[in-house]
């Protein structure tokens, strides 16, 4: 067993109690490894969604009795505790709902794309993106012509950022990760941003990764657009987050049309609506939204310090275990420097194929990622073909790297 | 129990640790083809040649997980000398066998089998993949990789 002589101030115990799958699954001895793909929900999230379908749900924005101003309100209510959660300047107008943090993605190239980016225009992106903030890219690369520049890693998985100058010059965009699915590398973003706008740059900032660790100050750090996505912070699936700095958001075009979009409609033309439902078109994610509010609620409830705390010493005691456990067998992709990491850990292990590995996990009921983590550029730089990835969150404990490694011993002996 | 030895055959094992065939055909009239599978990376390679009577010499290559490997070292124990004919009858066995309970996982005891088990040997070894659907793709790439490399042969 661990060293168990830490004083957490997470009770996690209590934590691992508030989610229901972990007690109501057929798996009764579940160890859940792959949060970094989606978290958990607890009962009071999947409660919130139900308590609204029974008592308040009607559709936003468009009904005269009470019962649409309820539902309404608490749609917006869920928009202005978004707001608050990334420290928005004005949360009812500079958050946009969408499905997922890629559409978010989506609407941003796509909407940048009308009067901001030209063709020959640059995006400046780094080598450890999620395909959701590089595919958007590449489709503007080919529709519109513009050109695509990735920052380097180095052999830790962090950027180099010897040639950052010349990078962001005459370049229009620079949009990258706050931590990397795949190594869990946290980028110096807040130094990244301001010497992007040194450059005159727009600067969009990935937190799918960082939300369900740390707390996010858009002002602080003075991104322009910061993407997050429900289903990672203990949300429901289908809502996604997009914040963006106002007079940004206003001077945008819409990018999905429909219904709820618009202030007027004639045949031969339309006025969009204000932001931020200029962004939100037909009917949006309701029932989602008041989950994600009570998802958010959850997390803050916790204490981000207490979080912090909890999970470095989980993954400080994964990396040691897995080190002298197998030594010169495996290799632990991302920074050496816990300080740089966050949240998960992906390695190989001998030549063996993670999906052999995960294959065997499953038997003791080990929840890990196997395979490209949806960032085939990355992969293609590490010289592998698919990672195995351990993740954690708030409701792990060290019995669960216990159980890990544990399994990881079974592999080995099966695949000598 | 999820079935895992079913899936992890001694023979399958064994073919994983040590490939049989292993390498490439060099010479001028061998044909060679890549199998990639993207969602997992594995890699297949097929080189491709005929013997003076008729029969096919087959070397395989790659990288990927232990059943897309052990079924290409499985594969390429069948196939050497067959006749093409053969060898695409012996494809279609197989592929037979990994789709047949698709449709049927739960039952897959009491279904009617549609290819002959006998005739495929140690390859029956690969039969308990088909309990794990999310694998068959790395138990057909050899296979689809080798008919590509049978049609190449036949167009020369
Ligand atoms: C860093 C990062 N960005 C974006 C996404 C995309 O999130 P979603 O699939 O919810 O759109 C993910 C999810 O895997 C991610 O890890």
């Amino acid at each position: 067993m661990a060293d168990q002589g830490l004083t957490l101030k997470l009770d996690v115990a209590k934590v691992k109690s508030d989610f229901p799958i972990f007690s109501k699954s057929k798996y009764p001895k579940l160890v859940y490894l792959d949060s970094a793909a989606t978290s958990q929900k607890p009962r009071s999230v999947i409660d919130s969604m139900s308590s609204y379908y029974e008592t308040t749900h009607a559709n936003v924005h468009r009904g005269v009795y009470s019962l649409a101003e309820d539902a309404t309100r608490a749609f917006e209510d869920a928009r202005i505790q978004s707001g608050r959660f990334v420290n928005a300047e004005h949360p009812s107008r500079e958050i946009v709902f969408t499905k997922n943090a890629t559409e978010a993605f989506n609407l941003l190239s796509n909407s940048l794309s009308v009067h901001y980016l030209k063709p020959g225009d640059s995006v400046v992106l780094t080598l450890m993106e999620h395909h959701a903030n590089v595919v958007p890219w590449l489709m503007l690369k080919e529709r519109l012509g513009i050109n695509l520049k990735f920052m380097d890693i180095d052999q830790n998985g962090e950027l180099i950022l010897d040639d950052i100058d010349e990078l962001l010059r005459d370049s229009k965009l620079l949009s990258l990760t706050m931590t990397s699915n795949v190594l869990g590398t946290v980028p110096p973003f807040k130094f990244l941003v301001e010497k992007a706008h040194e450059y005159g740059l727009l600067t969009i900032l990935d937190a799918a990764q960082f939300a369900p660790h740390k707390k996010i100050d858009v002002i602080d750090i003075d991104a322009d657009f910061l993407i997050f996505t429900g289903h990672k912070i203990f949300g429901p699936t289908g809502i996604g987050v997009l914040y963006g700095k106002q007079d940004l958001l206003e001077s945008m075009p819409p990018f999905l049309g429909g219904g709820e979009m618009i202030r007027d409609v004639k045949i031969d033309g339309f006025t969009p609506n204000e932001i931020p439902w200029k962004f939100e078109a037909g009917t949006p994610p309701i029932a989602e939204a008041v989950g994600l509010k009570a998802g958010i609620e959850y997390l803050e409830s916790l204490d981000y310090e207490a979080i912090s705390e909890h999970e470095t010493a989980l993954l400080k005691y994964m990396i040691d275990s897995l080190q002298d456990t197998f030594a010169q067998d495996i290799a632990i992709h991302g920074p050496r420097n816990i300080e740089k990491r966050s949240g998960l850990v992906s390695f190989s292990l001998n030549e063996i194929h993670p999906h052999d590995i995960a294959q065997v996990l499953d038997e003791y009921s080990v929840c890990v990622r196997a395979g490209h983590h949806c960032a085939k550029p990355l992969m293609r730089h590490l010289c592998v073909s698919a990672t195995t990835r351990a993740s954690i969150s708030c409701y792990n404990d060290f019995s669960d790297i216990d159980a890990l490694i544990d399994g990881l011993k079974v592999v080995t002996k099966m695949f000598k | 129990m999820t079935g895992l030895e079913d899936l992890y055959r001694e023979i399958v094992l064994d073919h994983y640790r040590n490939p049989r065939n292993k390498g490439e055909i060099n010479t001028p009239t061998a044909v060679r083809v890549e199998g990639f599978n993207p969602l997992c990376g594995d890699e297949i390679v097929v080189t491709l040649d005929l013997n003076p009577d008729g029969t096919l010499n087959i070397k395989i290559d790659g990288r990927g997980c232990s059943i897309s490997q052990s079924s290409a070292s499985l594969m390429s124990e069948t196939i050497k000398g067959s006749q093409i004919k053969e060898a695409r009858n012996k494809v279609t066995t197989f592929k037979n066998m990994m789709t047949i309970h698709e449709n049927s996982l739960e039952s897959s005891d009491d279904n009617e089998t549609s290819f002959d088990i006998e005739s495929l040997g140690e390859l029956a070894a690969l039969q308990g993949v088909v309990k794990f659907p999310v694998r068959i793709k790395c138990a057909t790439l050899a296979w689809n990789t080798l008919l590509e490399g049978l049609d190449d042969l036949e167009k020369d």
